[in-house]
């Protein structure tokens, strides 16, 4: 079933020129039966479309969207796959990184997920993928009713506006010859908005929002002139200009200081709530995760080995890989100096030549040979929302 | 005081002429290293923690104003040698350096053996095959397998670039490795490989370390004792177990509330406001417009007060400040 | 603060710099006198040459320099016919009137030539004159008797009769103290100061008839640049050479390189084919080599500054720059603000020219810098090579023109070396400018 031009095209007929036209929930009842009935068939489960529900529970979970069922998921990511080719001389073709290997998740409306795996296995291209800026292998990516794919020209570019984008690097995002002030307004020159006033007004109000006020002192610096953290803050405020639907932050803390991480973490939890964002949030590291995000998929070499609610996949993870994350994660303690961390073996799998079977059963303890390194292990969902794709559960 | 520190620091100051005036970077650092002994100097970016190592190693760029207090290895002031005899006898022979962000800094066109095995022909004078053969030793001891030895920096995965570092910090067997933030660029689980081989290395070894980071939970993972840093200061220094339980400064207190952490059912509480600038710090407590404990007195600077042997901490609450 | 105006303050420092700013602010002041007070059409009309120069000497130094090394070199006199008194008497039929062209001569050396140029006007019939130089001693010597025209130059120091009768030169022999005869060695002779007279005994034949003009008594230098084998002034040609010189480095130089930058960032930034067709053209440009081009423009086609400016950046677009530029654009391809900038739905334009190119312009300002020298050197040499544009002044054009005359051979150094050392001190000027701005914005070569 292919969608029609018509309807791919409708958010941004229905508002042209307005840079809020993607994202907006979908005032086209058929296009949103249209994809509610794909993502079940996709994503194959009873939860397909359950990811509301699951959320609610636990008391330190952060507030759970409400809507009502059934309903159309803000993100829809099918079985998503971004390869890279690797050519020799520009043209001979050694082999391809497999950097997303058929990833299937769904994001709601105001939902904050979080994506978690070692470095190298694949979310920076997961992340960049989901913003358009490399072009899918194989699968689909539904955004709001709308097929990735099908984007073009001014929906592309309302599309672009409805998904912020925060890096890891936070000096390198920004430009270091613009002063905070230039670098806030490009976003709003490259999509039209107003005057330059009303552009002013728009950079005050999300330097604000981030905690640097007063604006008119912080648009006067150079990025360089800033902490980390204080930067973190203006590429958070840039994701926010164009008033988006989901923000893809990709490890927005790993570079800052310890104790600058739970500011900026509590920093885009409050700006998701308060604007009913959708957030993925990618890190490779759990303990920053459990209250900030209500669902977790931990991805290793390309795919999602588990997901599910925060706490948990924290506290009662499956997977043996997700198991083996959390115990090379220590809580301060003086007793930690004096005893090793059990490791999984060996490094992460090449994506170049990934293992067969389950990618991980290289380095599992809990290999059952010859079916762990043979068969692509199926998904067990040893609860509603709680998926694993691990043989040790799906027998 | 029990045995003779193996190193001692005391009063230790550096700064940095810049344009807009000097940077005091490191501002009357006293410390102390036992034998086999890990000591943390755990700290924000931008404290001073890299100027104080690079200190202790005269590795300090150009613009560092020579610097003051002493430093005793041993009992003899090594601030004092000659820069010939610091680097004949001190330098990497008896104190040895993993830079921040060294394993970046390797030379991309020379195989990583013959890089480690640097200092040893450098420093102690070897033939180049010896140096090898050491050089292998020290490759698997830091557990990668010896035929990277012959590989280009690029070949090797970050991970691997950090051991191969450390691995280079250890030929020459020192009494103390120096490593400045090894793993903070690194993911959570080569991390925890590498904290696993430096605990081995201790262990066997018997060497002591001192080990400068950021970041809260990767300080656990060597540390005998800690030293918290702030503002060029050390506002902080206990025993592990002590410093990890029932920190005594409230920039430890608030330090360790605010790190995320994985069992953790408060969410963290981040320190509001930003350490002062070291151009121009504060007359009193470096700490004071952070702290919530603040007293009068914080405007004037707190003393390093023992709190217990071998615990002190540089607060008026500590040194009997009233209200 | 701005990295502009941290690097100017950091500029400071430099005395080379200050130095090299000042020699440029001095051309820069330079070049605008010249174009204010000489307008273009008129620098035209003067290089072109001809009766304009006529009362100027040839080949004379400039002032300064003789007096410098305690020359007494002579300025040129001028003494006009309308200054002296006319004595008139009339016959029948016709009148006779006589004037004495009088002047003091107290310079040490010979004049380098004597002319005298008459006219006559109000009646057809044209007067009959007739010329005697009169000594300080009172010898009277016959220079001359002839009818004058509308326009008459009598060349007096060429008069080879008169050279006979004097046994010397006629600039030398009328001014020299003791009369030489045939043999004399005419380095022995000495200079008679004192005052000179010219006796023009005029016979009129018609009663409005008027004579008018005036004798000049060439001397041995000129001005304060001296003059050429065309009796040129040649400060006209250095004045004017500066301005066509800087325009010609400035817009060579910001031609080349920017077009360069941008058409570097693009092929990093699109990647694929059109890195590889840019990448080409600059490996085929690279052996293609450019002063031989212009050299077959030149004499093929045309010789015009301006044609050879658009050649020269032309090629120098597709140039190794463009291989330098790549190689510092590509890892700025990968800037995450640049993957930030793709995401927020920044155009493939905006982004080269917004984020690609300032990124990398401050290192570039040094080497924009020192190549505009670069380009005075080339548009000098090819003015020397004869392929100088034929109708504007410049500083290679009179390099030319002294060479082709062997000036240094007769010792004319002026010529040659007045013109070098402004294009050296504007190399200089740049090149002090261009390495000290390069230690400031360089990254690589700053040092804490
Ligand atoms: N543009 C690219 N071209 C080729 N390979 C790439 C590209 N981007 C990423 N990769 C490769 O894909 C794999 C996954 O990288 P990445 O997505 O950055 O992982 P992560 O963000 O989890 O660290 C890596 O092996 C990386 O080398
Ligand atoms: N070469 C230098 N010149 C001037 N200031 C410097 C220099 N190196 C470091 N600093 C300043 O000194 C302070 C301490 O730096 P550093 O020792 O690197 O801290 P840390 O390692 O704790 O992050 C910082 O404020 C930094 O800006
Ligand atoms: S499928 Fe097998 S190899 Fe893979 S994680 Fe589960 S038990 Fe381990
Ligand atoms: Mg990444
Ligand atoms: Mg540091």
């Amino acid at each position: 079933m292919r969608r029609t031009t018509s309807v791919s095209e409708t958010p941004g007929s229905e508002k042209p020129g307005s840079e809020r036209s993607i994202g907006e929930r979908p005032g086209n009842p058929s296009a949103g039966v249209a994809t509610a009935t794909r993502g079940t068939v996709a994503t194959g489960g009873v939860e397909a479309t359950g990811t509301g529900a699951v959320t609610t529970g636990g008391a330190a979970t952060p507030t759970a969207p409400t809507y009502q069922q059934p309903h159309q998921p803000l993100l829809t990511v099918e079985a998503l796959q971004t390869h890279f080719e690797l050519r020799q001389w520009g043209f001979l073709r050694v082999g391809s990184v497999r950097a997303v290997d058929g990833v299937s998740f769904t994001l709601d409306h105001g939902e904050s997920a979080t994506i978690v795996g070692e470095s190298g296995c694949g979310k920076s291209s997961l992340a960049r993928t989901l913003l358009g800026l490399h072009r899918p292998t194989a699968g689909r990516v539904t955004f709001a009713g709308t097929d990735l794919a099908t984007l073009r020209g001014r929906a592309l570019k309302a599309y672009r506006a409805a998904v912020g984008y925060v890096q890891q690097d936070p000096y390198g995002a920004l430009p270091p010859f613009m002063k905070i002030r230039r670098i806030l307004e490009e976003p709003l020159i490259v999509h039209g908005v107003g005057t330059r006033r009303a552009r002013e007004e728009r950079i005050a109000a999300a330097l604000e929002e981030v905690g640097l006020e007063p604006a008119h002192e912080t648009w006067q610096k150079f990025p360089h002139q800033l902490s980390g953290g204080q930067q973190q803050r203006v590429v958070i405020a840039r994701a926010l200009l164009l008033r988006p639907k989901l923000i893809i932050a990709d490890e927005p803390v790993s570079m800052l200081d310890a104790s600058v991480r739970a500011e900026i973490l509590e920093l885009l939890r409050t700006i998701q709530r308060q604007h009913r964002l959708a957030l993925l949030y990618i890190t490779h590291d759990l303990s920053t995760v459990r209250h900030y995000a209500h669902r977790a998929m931990v991805m290793y070499a390309g795919r999602i080995v588990e997901q599910g609610p925060v706490e948990r996949l924290l506290d009662r993870p499956h997977h043996p890989y997700t198991r083996a994350l959390l115990a090379a994660l220590v809580d301060p303690d003086a007793a930690n100096a004096h005893q090793q961390r059990p490791i999984p073996a060996g490094e992460p799998p090449s994506l170049l030549h990934p293992p067969s079977g389950c990618r991980f059963h290289p380095r599992c303890p809990a290999i059952m040979v010859g079916r762990c390194e043979h068969f692509d292990p199926e998904e067990a969902h040893p609860r509603p929302g709680h998926r694993v794709a691990c043989w040790l559960h799906s027998r | 005081m029990s045995a003779p520190a193996l190193l001692e620091i005391a009063d230790l100051r550096l700064s940095y002429r810049t344009e807009s005036g000097a940077v005091r970077a490191v501002d009357g650092v006293n410390l102390e290293l036992q034998r086999n002994e890990a000591l943390v100097v755990l700290g924000e970016s931008g404290c001073g923690k890299s100027s104080l190592a690079k200190t202790l190693l005269r590795l300090l760029p150009r613009n560092a104003v020579a610097p003051e207090g002493v430093v005793r290895l041993d009992g003899e002031d090594i601030l004092g040698y000659s820069e010939e005899r610091f680097r004949r006898e001190v330098r990497w022979v008896r104190i040895a350096l993993v830079m921040q962000a060294a394993m970046n800094a390797l030379n991309p066109v020379i195989r990583v053996g013959e890089q480690v095995a640097e200092p040893l022909r450098i420093h102690r004078g070897w033939s180049r095959r010896r140096a090898l053969e050491r050089a292998a030793e020290a490759f698997s001891e830091v557990g990668i397998a010896t035929d990277f030895l012959s590989r280009y920096p690029h070949e090797l995965s970050g991970g691997m670039r950090q051991r191969a570092v450390i691995a280079m910090a250890l030929v020459t067997e020192p009494d103390i490795v120096l490593l400045d933030e090894p793993t903070s660029a690194l993911d959570v689980l080569t991390q925890a490989a590498i904290m696993n081989v430096l605990k081995r290395i201790k262990a066997e070894r018997g060497m002591s370390f001192i080990l400068i980071t950021h970041d809260v939970a990767t300080s656990s993972e060597l540390a005998d004792r800690v030293a918290l840093m702030y503002a060029g200061q050390i506002v902080e220094e206990a025993a592990a177990e002590r410093f990890f339980t029932a920190p005594a400064h409230p920039y430890s207190q608030m330090l360790m509330a605010a790190v995320p952490k994985l069992h953790q059912q408060q969410p963290p509480r981040p320190i509001p406001g930003r350490p002062p600038s070291l151009l121009d710090p504060p007359a009193g407590c470096r700490f004071a417009a952070r702290c919530p404990q603040r007293i009068d007195r914080c405007s004037e600077a707190p003393p390093s007060t023992t709190l217990a042997p071998r615990h002190r901490s540089r607060c008026w609450l500590h040194a009997g400040g009233k209200r | 603060m701005s990295p502009w105006r941290d690097g100017l303050r950091r500029l400071r420092r430099y005395p080379s710099a200050l130095l090299g700013a000042l020699i440029i602010v001095a051309l820069l002041a330079t070049a605008v006198y010249a174009v204010v007070t000489i307008p273009y059409s008129e620098a035209q009309r003067l290089w072109r040459g001809g009766d304009l120069w006529q009362e100027l000497p040839v080949n004379a130094g400039p002032v300064w320099a003789d007096r410098l090394f305690g020359g007494d070199a002579p300025r040129t006199l001028r003494i006009p016919t309308a200054a002296a008194p006319i004595a008139e008497e009339a016959y029948e039929g016709v009148r006779i009137t006589e004037q004495r062209l009088t002047f003091d001569f107290t310079y040490s050396e010979f004049p380098s030539e004597i002319n005298l140029f008459l006219g006559s006007s109000g009646s057809d019939r044209q007067p009959f004159v007739r010329a005697t130089w009169i000594t300080p001693q009172g010898e009277q010597i016959p220079l001359d008797a002839r009818r004058i025209g509308a326009n008459e130059r009598i060349s007096i120091s060429q008069n080879q009769t008169l050279e006979g009768r004097l046994g010397a030169p006629p600039q030398i022999g009328l001014f020299s103290a003791t009369s030489a005869g045939a043999g004399t060695d005419q380095q022995a002779l000495e200079v008679q100061q004192g005052t000179y007279q010219l006796l023009l005994e005029t016979v009129h034949f018609a009663e409005t008839s008027e004579l008018h003009g005036e004798l000049i008594v060439y001397g041995q230098v000129h001005g304060w640049a001296g003059t050429d084998h065309q009796r040129r002034d040649l400060s006209v040609a250095l004045l004017w050479g500066t301005p066509i010189a800087l325009a010609f480095g400035l817009i060579a130089a910001v031609g080349t390189t920017v077009t360069t930058l941008i058409i570097a960032a693009a092929g990093v930034w699109f990647r694929g084919w059109v890195d590889a067709v840019i990448q080409r053209l600059t490996e085929i440009n690279i052996i293609l080599p450019l002063l031989p081009i212009l050299v077959m423009i030149g004499t093929l086609y045309s010789t015009s500054i301006w044609l050879m400016l658009g050649v020269v950046v032309v090629l120098g677009i597709f140039s190794a720059g463009i291989k330098m530029y790549r190689a510092m654009l590509l890892p700025i391809r990968e800037a995450p603000y640049i993957t930030a900038a793709q995401a927020y739905g920044a155009s493939d334009l905006r982004i080269i020219l917004r984020y690609m190119v300032p990124r990398i312009l401050p290192v570039l300002i040094p080497t924009f810098v020192t190549l505009i020298p670069t380009y005075v050197f080339l548009e000098a040499s090819l003015a020397v090579l004869g392929l100088g544009d034929p109708i504007l002044p410049t500083w290679g054009k009179i390099l030319y023109d002294a060479q082709d005359q062997s000036a240094l051979y007769h010792g004319f150094y002026y010529w040659v070396l007045s013109p070098a050392a402004l294009l050296m001190l504007t190399g200089l000027g740049f090149a002090l400018l261009g390495f000290a701005l390069d230690r400031v914005f360089n990254p690589r070569l700053r040092s804490l």
